[in-house]
């Protein structure tokens, strides 16, 4: 059903490090979940407009007006490495 | 009087008011109960320090509530039972929280869940699983288990969960109390942490279909903060109808084929010839598309989760790992280690759904099933009122019974799926005790009923009606565990 490349290629696009074992089992998972979802797939559906959205709701807008934010410290509060009022990562090159 | 803890939140405010029982009294014996916790079912108690007073409120008259920990309280953990989230403290509290703080609702705690509401039987919490406290050995169901078990086991009169597939109605039936599940759009989702935001619910976990009532109407409104909100024109009264007389019900002519416990099976069709001696009429429907509620749900809610939890990388809030290398490493390592192995199955399935070449073939199909079941569902509703179901096709099965096999855990929620990708409100009452497979104690089965969207009030009036007619609550005080608890202590 899924290939091994296939999981380490959707782990790559999700930002998820697997571990040899996790691959194992993700392979065999995701394959038994996929074969049941996929009776979808035989049935014939042309021509049904896809549901997104289950509200009728038509664009909600709202005045455009500056109004206050979170003040910046309290926004960094609960950042894991705030510096000097900003988010600190990881240089995104390796050295 | 009978004991504080026997009393719903109704009978309570009737004490009160005939000047039998304070305010104050109730209050502490609640926050005296939840002390108790041998359920695991807390992840976060209100011990009234300082950090709690940012969630207070100086008016103590209504009832005290435990909330999902899925729902940010300004100052205080949030962690949506993930390691990812731990020691989060949000900035902010979440609409619906927020409603209640301003109802003069006391937070009891934050309850234990399925981590990010991925779950259905409470074992994916990365702070330990919850016990059902009819049986410490069976899972309370899930996601909102930790609720469930909190209001079963006398830990809380009331809590609030969240609904995506089932996470309030199959726990709720699990643990032998009322879940529901409003219409989408009935309350605002704002600062409720997103796991599939298209399917998403806020919902009261209550004892009775009265109590339900009272915290939907609290609940329920239009929020700024949340565009899709619409809340329920008119507002929501105490249900009070005494019989089903005029009222159909449907019974989807599927159910027949469907795989059902024996008991369950029994229970609920007890239900339907209660509902008929209450003057009610019981009748077939087709809902040909619901069996693919399943296939469409695990396609659909794991895309969508695939994309909210993509913000949990490090860098804003909660934990980050690594960090030594690059910027990527950082978020890989932080995200492997943070996240448990349900969620991380579900970003890989909805990532796989979502990506080049695939798209069309999964999530563009699962939107058309979705169409078709929600035209069942208005199909049917033009001939009858409700459409009724068993909530769960077991009772509560054992800690560790499906945890290697989550293809069999998904189809827990086969009956509850449905109505969610519907959009449309469903309530689960207990309607009798039944065995489980293989053998084990009498437990509880939920009586699953559905309305068209925004007829809540007909739905909590018929519940009610049929609530009163079982007499579940009467029936079965005596081993109810909240007493059981009352009497151990």
């Amino acid at each position: 059903m899924i290939e091994r490349e296939q999981v380490l290629h959707v782990a790559r696009l999700a930002r998820l490090r697997l571990s040899e074992a996790e691959v194992e089992r993700m392979v065999g998972e995701l394959s038994g979940i996929l074969e049941h979802v996929d009776r979808i797939g035989k049935l014939d559906l042309e021509g049904v407009e896809p549901t997104s959205h289950v509200v009728a709701l038509e664009n909600v807008l709202r005045a455009d007006e500056p109004r206050p934010s979170l003040p910046r410290e309290v926004a960094l509060a609960s950042a894991p490495e705030p510096q000097e009022g900003a988010f600190r990562v990881p240089s995104p090159q390796a050295e | 009087m009978a004991d504080i803890l026997d009393l719903s939140v109704l009978e309570a405010h009737d004490a009160k008011m005939a000047g039998e029982l304070s305010p104050q009294e109730h209050t502490e014996a609640w926050f005296e109960a939840a002390g108790r916790d041998e359920l695991n079912a807390y992840l976060w108690r209100n011990d009234r320090s300082a950090e709690a007073a940012a969630i207070e409120v100086d008016r103590d008259w209504n009832a005290p509530i435990a909330v999902k920990d899925i729902f940010c309280t300004e100052g205080v953990p949030t962690t949506a039972a993930s390691r990812i989230l731990e020691g989060y403290r949000p900035p902010y509290t979440a609409t619906a929280v927020r409603q209640l703080i301003e109802a003069g609702l006391p937070i009891l705690g934050k309850t234990n869940m399925d981590e990010f509401a991925m779950g259905s039987s409470n074992e994916n919490s990365a702070y330990g699983p919850v016990l059902n406290p009819w049986d410490r050995e069976r899972v309370p169901g899930g996601s909102s288990g930790g609720s469930a078990a909190a209001v079963a086991g006398g830990l809380a009169p009331w809590a609030i969960g969240t609904d995506t597939g089932g996470s309030i109605r199959q726990p709720a039936a699990f643990c032998g109390i009322v879940g529901l599940k409003p219409t989408y759009g009935a309350i605002s989702r704002y600062g409720m942490i997103a796991f599939a935001s298209s399917l998403d619910q806020c919902g009261p976990l209550t004892r009775t279909v009265s109590d339900a009532a009272l915290l939907l109407a609290m609940l329920q409104g239009r929020d700024a903060c949340d565009s899709t909100s619409v809340g329920i024109e008119g507002g929501i009264s105490l249900p009070d109808r005494e019989d089903l007389a005029g009222l159909r019900f449907g019974v989807p002519a599927e159910l027949a084929r469907d795989s059902v416990d024996a008991g369950v099976r029994k229970v609920f069709e007890a239900a339907l010839v209660k509902i008929e001696a209450l003057g009610g009429e019981v009748v077939e429907v087709s809902l040909p598309s619901a069996e693919h509620g399943i296939s469409a749900y695990y396609v659909i809610a794991p895309a969508e989760a695939s994309s909210n939890l993509a913000r949990y990388d490090g860098v804003r809030y909660g934990m980050r790992a690594g960090g030594d290398g690059d910027l990527i490493e950082m978020y890989e390592t932080t995200r492997s280690e943070g996240f448990g192995a349900e969620v991380e199955r579900r970003i890989m399935l909805g990532t796989y759904a979502l990506s080049s070449g695939y798209y069309e073939a999964y999530y563009g199909q699962a939107q058309k099933v979705r169409t078709r079941i929600a035209e069942d569902f208005s199909g049917a509703f033009s001939a009858v009122d409700f459409v009724v179901t068993p909530t769960a096709p077991s009772v509560a099965f054992k800690l560790g019974e499906k945890t290697d096999d989550p293809l069999s855990m998904y189809l827990n929620d086969f009956f509850t799926v449905p109505m969610s990708l519907a959009g449309i409100p469903a309530i689960s009452i207990p309607a009798g005790l039944a065995e489980p497979e293989g053998g084990g104690p009498q437990l509880p089965v939920g009586f699953q009923i559905a309305a068209p969207a925004f007829a809540e009030q007909k739905l909590l009036d018929a519940a009610f009606a049929l609530e009163q007619g079982i007499g579940f609550d009467d029936e079965h005080r005596s081993q109810l565990p909240w007493l059981q608890r009352v009497a151990d202590a």
